[in-house]
């Protein structure tokens, strides 16, 4: 087992409250596993992804525990936290492209990153440049500013530093959704080959794109409004999907081939409800077709078929 | 309607001006009242330049882009006014195409400065009324909020009700769904349908080939400036014959249909002085 979340509540500082971004989030993650962390813009991916690496200054760690590979991960204690930081756990930024520093030629600020965590760069020079090979980029590039390269250079550049440690957990932020679908395709496929060399164990590769993660990802999650809607390997999630939500999410995505004149498409009437105050029950319910008398409760997530978990009274 | 004739735009880079940087070399094409005509292409294709041309918002370098006949390059005053009646242009983000400081119905009142200063107020309300429902908006939900009360879905449409003010004929849609969420993405795509069925003109610029073909009648290929394949939507989209067009549709995600994995090595080529 790589990684553990349990429980975890994580909910930002703002004048008027706090605002419930992750609301009591709990899944495993195996060794050698690439999660999807899929929804919709304000559903809590990114505090999540955060979470599990920095709190900023408006985040608070309300409840719950973070366990990977069975050393428990102090995320509410930042100085503690950096004991794992790039080593155990490592973050390719939703804004890789502004990501590095301006100001150094790559191959220093590299070296200053390395000297930081206590590592010395020339022990780790050799591995620096095969990383380099594998996702195309020349070692003259640690002699280049980051304005020299290019929007996917850098996005590349970017991966080989966060994984340069090895680390047993890798979270992805968005990291395509800058990208040209065939640099997006490259940077995917990266993640997989990173994962298969065994350079980082566990991957949370967190987007907004279902139809990419399902290129991917061995298993995909899928939140709603601060709460986990639905879990499944790839292919029963997106071939068998339980949770009204993920069904019309998948429902709104237009493929090529369909058309307009052929078939037209429906999006989910309604927006997510403000996590300032939410409601109780089921926070879906307002926007969701079968909802009945009981899913002002809120509905557990549970196991409904091997591996696939669900919160949803009708569905299990 | 709108046609393009061999249109070029080229830059000035460099230091001094230098060097020359074809942004769009020799573009044609058409678009004709209740069609709508995909501009696909990558970042630096060049697909927003020819947006941006048609609206007046870059000149022109060489060709002629010409609505009804007239060559738009030379409008001014008192028939741009009229040309800018009939054409009107939605850009990718929302959040900044509306002033932070301002209400976001100010986006409206502005239109009726220029256009109808002479309107009542009563046939007024009844005509943004008549917009906003076109582009299915409560007007309580989004009259007299900030911009930043409102979702990027509703602010998008907020921006297509605007357009509809007018007697809009062609519509410039720069990426305007890329940044919404999937949920809403669809209705805005919608609504698109549903105006180009009463006989609106739209020049669909994307990067997504999946949504490109979802609405258009047409598609155009961009790479590099220049039109590498042009047709009907479903023929590019289902048989298509330029390399380009075939390795871009091949990396689009797609469910229900997985990547042949090419592993690595397949990086495109960094683009040119990026």
């Amino acid at each position: 087992m790589s990684l553990r979340v349990d429980n975890l509540k994580v909910w930002y500082r703002t004048l008027r409250g706090e605002v419930r971004a992750l609301d009591g989030v709990s899944f495993t993650i195996a060794d050698g596993e690439l999660v999807g962390l899929a929804g919709e813009s304000g559903c809590g991916k990114s505090t999540l992804g955060k979470s599990l690496i920095r709190l900023d200054g408006r985040m608070r760690h309300v409840d719950g525990s973070v366990e990977l590979d069975g050393k428990e991960l102090p995320i509410g204690d930042s100085e503690r936290m950096n004991g794992f930081r790039f080593k155990e756990v490592s973050i390719i930024p939703q804004y890789a492209m502004s990501a590095m520093n301006p100001t150094r030629k790559i191959g220093l600020l590299v070296a200053e990153l390395l000297a930081s965590r206590g590592e010395r760069p020339a022990a780790v020079r050799d591995e620096l440049l095969r990383r380099l090979a594998l996702v195309g980029l020349e070692p003259e590039v640690l002699d280049r500013y980051p304005i020299e390269l290019s929007g996917g250079m850098k996005q590349r550049m970017v991966m080989v530093i966060s994984t340069l440690l090895n680390p047993s957990l890798l979270i992805a932020d968005e990291v395509t959704s800058a990208l040209d679908v065939s640099t997006q395709k490259a940077v995917a496929e990266t993640l997989v080959e990173l994962r298969d060399r065994n350079v980082v164990k566990s991957t949370i590769f967190i987007t907004h794109d279902l139809s990419l993660v399902y290129q991917i990802a061995d298993s995909i999650i899928v939140m709603y409004a601060g709460r986990l809607a639905e879990r499944a390997p790839t292919d029963a999630l997106v071939g068998s999907p339980r949770h009204p939500y993920t069904r019309m999410l998948l429902a709104a995505l237009p493929e090529v081939g369909v058309r307009f004149a052929d078939q037209r498409l429906e999006g989910i009437a309604g927006s997510p409800p403000s996590l300032l105050n939410p409601p109780a029950g089921c926070r879906f319910r307002d926007r969701c077709p079968l909802a009945v008398a009981r899913c002002a409760e809120q509905p557990p997530f549970v196991e409904v078929a091997p591996d696939h978990y669900v919160a949803c009274w009708k569905a299990s | 309607m709108l046609r393009l004739e061999g249109v070029t735009k080229r830059y000035r880079v460099g230091t001094f001006g230098s060097r020359e940087l074809v942004a769009v070399r020799d573009v044609s094409l058409e678009v004709r009242p209740g069609e709508v005509v995909a501009l696909i292409g990558q970042s630096g294709s060049g697909k927003s330049t020819i947006g941006r041309m048609v609206l007046r918002l870059t000149s022109v370098s060489g060709g002629t882009i010409s609505f009804d006949g007239t060559d738009v390059a030379g409008l001014k005053g008192a028939r741009l006014r009229a040309y800018y009646g009939h054409v009107q242009g939605v850009f990718q983000d929302p959040f900044s195409s509306y002033n932070p400081v301002f209400k976001a119905d100010r986006t409206l009142e502005l239109v009726r400065e220029t256009y109808f200063p002479r309107l009542g107020e009563r046939p007024w309300r009844d005509k943004v009324e008549a917009s906003l429902a076109a582009v299915r908006l409560d007007p309580g939900q989004v009259l007299g909020k900030y911009p930043h009360q409102l979702s990027g879905g509703q602010l998008q449409r907020l921006l297509v009700a605007r357009a509809l003010l007018l007697d809009i004929r062609l519509l410039v849609a720069d990426e305007i769904i890329s940044m919404l969420d999937a949920s809403t993405r669809i209705d805005v795509l919608n609504l698109l349908g549903d105006l180009k069925a009463r006989g609106l003109g739209i020049l669909f610029i994307t990067h997504d080939l999946s949504l490109g073909n979802y609405l258009s009648d047409t598609a155009v290929i961009l790479h590099r400036g220049e039109v590498v394949e042009t047709g009907p939507a479903e023929q590019v989209f289902a048989r298509p014959v330029h390399p380009y067009t075939r390795s871009l549709l091949a990396s689009v995600p797609q469910l229900h249909h997985k990547w042949e994995r090419t592993g690595h090595g397949s990086w495109e080529p960094a683009g040119e002085g990026a």
